[in-house]
């Protein structure tokens, strides 16, 4: 099955119904308003075992508008955009606006702040939802994995996806912004087994542009390459030693971060960064930057959701904190202007004392490197870390042999002070992009022998 | 037919102006390709949530979602397709999409629906419909109102009322044809409070698939009382423990060990493909005799109760592991017929968007005879670990954390000083043939398990008397 589809060829019908929804709103007494329709049109194939397994379409639109009688907030969304269901739907936002409680922080951003140019982001590169195409990348990356190593007995498959969506925002200020995307992935999860058991992990690609991804091969030779080398993991002795994050575990420690730094976490006061604005935090090559408007990344835009202009900044510059993640609401909680960041951050990119991977595993002899974290265990108001852990340990300078079953525990204060130093490997598979991460000293527990 | 199919009928396929027959003539072209099962799922969900912060109700939501989902099932292949509209042209659409995982073929005629008629197993009433919107605020201020009360340490208190509501109508050519109508509540306080420079959070939370008017008149002022007793614990917690020791669990809530440790790898996907630990392991010891594992998605009113699953099929009580013995697996229909199984009722979907797959429901261990006062007693040094924040796990090398957010340690007995969280990791069939004392005190979870799979969210309940595992590693600092 193959269909042409240009979702934005939907931006206009979808902004006519934002705009339909905003006089809805005020016909029905709101005294300001904003809303968000959006579309999202895509495929997804996935493969197990050189057989195909599953074919999903899915195509959603749905709305959600706020509503402000006052200082009273109501907020109400659906998936129905038939005129009885939206007339319901803005209904009983204003239903629910009668019911809450003033607060002077709830409204709009000002107007001054919405966003003017809306620059293309080169974040739309549509390609036919064609079946039999994500299907042959399927197939062969899959097929790459089972070829690289004998070990590789078993699959979880692996999956091809493709969408597009097309987001419109607007609000009674006369905002109105159109943001369509393209998304497309594949991903493979292997089992390879020996005498000691099995193990899995995967590898994934994903771009704005199909021409950006990596090969269906050099994917599944990665994702075979990286399960084999978990083959006969073994227990760590538990002590203190130097901790390398890879570049995906690295990401959970900027998200750490950028969340303690938010309005939110920062007005509750439930951050282990509480009221750290130009406090010195981390070490002092340490950045933590936001790029809203790099051209084809997952997480650039040009407007946040309440419209505003997004701009680059740094929230952590030179290891001090020099701004926290604020949307108008949580600004005027704190008696800051907003940040461009309500919905989030854009592009968060961590950078630092940049060596190669082999100088960061040299430096660090003796140590565990971290591929794979699991659990909840982090205390966002005190900072508390203890996180599942495997990987690899790292003797003289090299990796050893795979550990797994370990936990890994500190403080992210005093982590974010002890990064000796970062990769010059970035990971740019995400909103948060982040290489990998040296922390001279954590706590390591396994139920190994010491040696 | 039962009266929920005639009421989910009204609901989901009158006003789009589609007849049941309209509905059927779709069954048979979804399969008309020579698919082993053709399905249809229908939903309506409205949900409302209200949000207090500094003493104030300061937001509110209402979201309503209606959607449809084509199913084509052919050998392991799956064909699926979802409209968020309920419509003869998203109908049409969807059902040509997902049976075009078998190509060529025109129509085929299908078994006559017959009508699953399982004695409900929760409350079906619309909680949002139960009680006004002044009601609904009161109950959030009376929350943070009694976690003031109670401690001048309380800095912030968070209150959040969550109600669900959805019906759902399933056929398939089977035969399968059930509706149900399943209510969702539930009640979440969480509170910062501050000593010096010193800061720590509590949460409480409950509910269930039951009305708002179920629960005792003390509710909101109870889950108060908890998160700010769980807050204050912390404030005198000293650092965790490192390294493998004795571990004492305590009933209810830490529960969430069998649903990492031993559910998902039990769940019949896996299983079926070979990818999990426990994988060709029926009959054999992988728990020590001490531990008998259910799941039953049949407890009244329970958070991972229903009556029938999201493919039809009632629920049950399903023995997973009996005195030690692995004796079965969690299936849904696809991996039942797979597998010459039967289905269990555990096929669950997060939403008509979705597909289903084995998922479990309320999961946990029966109790034993031991005075949960002497399982403390019989562990010299140890950690005596209360709440958890939530769990993960590897099904393949059965690998699995869970994360302790209330623990004590154990010396010479006895429960001593409060310590910091950490998280607990182990292997789910190591960790459960060390389980070597189980308590005589079963108790289940207050209503807040959220099960993620692949994407998808879903309620679940877990639960289980007093446990002493005899060895499992503790993730603190203090080495």
């Amino acid at each position: 099955m193959r269909q042409d589809v240009d979702i934005r060829q939907q931006e206009g019908e979808l902004t006519g119904l934002a705009e339909a929804i905003m006089r809805q709103a005020k016909r029905l007494g709101a005294a300001a308003a904003e809303v968000s329709v959006s579309e999202d049109i895509g495929l997804t194939v996935k493969v197990r075992k050189g057989e195909l397994e599953t074919l999903e379409f899915h195509a959603d639109r749905s709305f959600g508008i706020a509503v402000y009688d006052g200082q009273r907030k109501g907020a109400a969304s659906t998936s129905d955009s038939s005129e009885g269901a939206i007339e319901e739907t803005v209904a009983r936002a204003l239903g629910i606006a009668r019911h809450t409680q003033d607060d002077p922080c709830h409204g709009l951003a000002d107007a001054g702040l919405m966003a003017a140019r809306l620059p293309d982001l080169d974040l739309f590169h549509p390609a036919p939802l064609d079946t039999d195409a994500a299907l042959a990348a399927a197939l062969a990356c899959e097929a790459q994995g089972f070829a690289t190593d004998r070990r590789i007995v078993n699959s979880e498959g692996a999956e091809a996806a493709r969408s597009q969506s097309c987001v419109v925002y607007g609000n009674s200020h006369g905002f109105m912004g159109a943001a369509s995307t393209t998304s497309h992935s594949l991903s493979c999860v292997l089992i390879a087994e020996d005498g000691n058991g099995m193990q899995r992990d995967y590898w994934y690609t994903t771009h704005r542009n199909p021409a950006a991804l990596e090969a269906p091969e050099a994917v599944g030779r990665t994702a075979a390459e990286r399960t084999a080398a978990r083959l006969s993991p073994r227990k760590v002795a538990t002590g203190s030693c130097p901790v390398l994050f890879s570049p995906q575990a690295a990401r959970s420690l900027a998200g750490h971060v950028i969340g303690a730094l938010s309005g939110g976490a920062q007005y509750r006061k439930a951050s282990f960064l509480l009221d750290a604005l130009d406090a010195e935090v981390a070490s002092p090559h340490l950045h933590l930057i936001e790029q809203p408007l790099l051209p084809g990344r997952l997480g650039s835009a040009s407007f946040d959701g309440d419209g505003v202009a997004t701009a680059e900044k740094a929230f952590i510059d030179a290891g001090a904190v020099r701004s926290y993640m604020l949307s108008a609401y949580s600004g005027r909680r704190l008696g800051l202007p907003t940040t461009g960041n309500a919905g989030g951050v854009h592009n968060l990119l961590l950078t630092g004392r940049t060596k190669a991977f082999k100088a960061l595993l040299k430096d660090m002899g003796r140590g565990l490197y971290v591929t794979d974290l699991m659990g909840t265990g982090v205390n966002g108001v005190t900072g508390d870390y203890s996180q599942g852990a495997a990987g690899f340990w790292v003797e003289g300078g090299e990796l050893a042999y795979p550990v797994h079953e370990a936990t890994i525990a500190s403080n992210l204060k005093d982590m974010l002070r002890q990064v000796a130093a970062v990769g010059d490997d970035p990971d740019e598979r995400g909103n948060i992009i982040t290489p990998s991460v040296l922390i001279e000293t954590m706590t390591v527990a396994g139920g190994g022998a010491s040696s | 037919m039962s009266a929920l199919i005639s009421e989910a009928e009204r609901t989901l396929l009158e006003p789009a102006g589609l007849s049941r027959q309209d509905a059927e003539r779709a069954l048979g072209r979804l399969v008309g390709t020579g698919a082993d099962l053709g399905e249809l799922f229908l939903q309506h969900r409205v949900s409302e949530s209200w949000a207090l912060e500094d003493g104030i109700v300061k937001d509110g939501a209402f979201s309503l979602d209606r959607g449809l989902g084509a199913r084509a099932l052919s050998g392991e292949r799956t064909g699926a397709a979802y409209a968020e509209d309920i419509r003869p042209e998203g109908l049409a659409h969807a059902v040509e999409a997902a049976r075009s995982i078998t190509r060529a073929g025109g129509e085929r005629q299908v078994r006559a629906l017959a009508s699953t008629e399982a004695a409900p197993v929760h409350d079906q009433g619309n909680p949002i419909a139960a009680l006004g919107e002044r009601a609904k605020v009161a109950l959030l201020e009376r929350a943070d109102q009694a976690a003031r009360r109670m401690d001048n340490r309380v800095q912030q208190v968070n209150v959040r009322l969550s109600l669900n509501f959805e019906t759902m109508l399933v056929m398939a050519t089977d035969g399968a044809w059930a509706a149900d109508a399943r209510p969702l509540v539930r009640l979440d306080v969480s509170v910062i409070v501050a000593e010096g420079q010193r800061r720590e959070r509590g949460f409480a939370g409950g509910g269930g698939r039951r009305s708002l008017l179920s629960f005792s008149h003390e509710w909101p002022e109870d889950l108060a009382e908890e998160a700010v007793r769980c807050a204050l614990v912390n404030l005198d917690a000293v650092d965790a423990p490192a390294g493998p020791m004795p571990v004492v669990l305590a009933p209810g809530w830490p529960g969430v060990l069998l649903h990492e440790a031993v559910g998902h790898g039990l769940e019949g996907d896996f299983n079926r493909k070979g990818s999990s630990a426990f994988a060709n392991r029926i009959g054999e010891q992988v728990a020590s005799a001490h531990c008998t594992v259910i799941d039953d998605g049949t407890l009244p009113n329970r958070r991972g109760s229903l009556t029938v699953d999201d493919e039809g099929t009632p629920t049950e009580p399903t023995v997973l592991i009996e005195n030690g013995i692995l004796k079965g697996y969690m299936q849904d229909k696809l991996n039942a017929r797979l597998t010459g199984a039967a289905a269990t009722g555990n096929g669950r979907r997060q939403s008509y968007a979705h597909q289903p797959m084995p998922r479990m429901t309320n999961t946990f261990m029966q109790p034993g005879d031991a005075d949960p006062a002497e399982i403390i007693a019989a562990c010299p040094k140890g950690v005596y670990a209360v709440n958890f924040g939530g769990g993960q796990v590897d099904i393949t090398s059965g690998r699995f954390v869970f994360s302790a957010t209330e623990a004590y340690l154990i010396e010479n007995g006895k429960v001593t000083r409060p310590i910091r969280g950490a998280t607990l990791i182990g292997n789910g069939p190591e960790v459960m043939t060390r389980v070597s004392m189980v308590g005589n005190d079963l108790s289940l979870d207050p209503g807040v398990g959220v099960c993620g799979k692949d994407g998808q969210s879903v309620p679940v309940g877990v639960g289980q008397p007093t446990l002493l595992v005899d060895e499992i590693t503790i993730g603190g600092t203090a080495a």
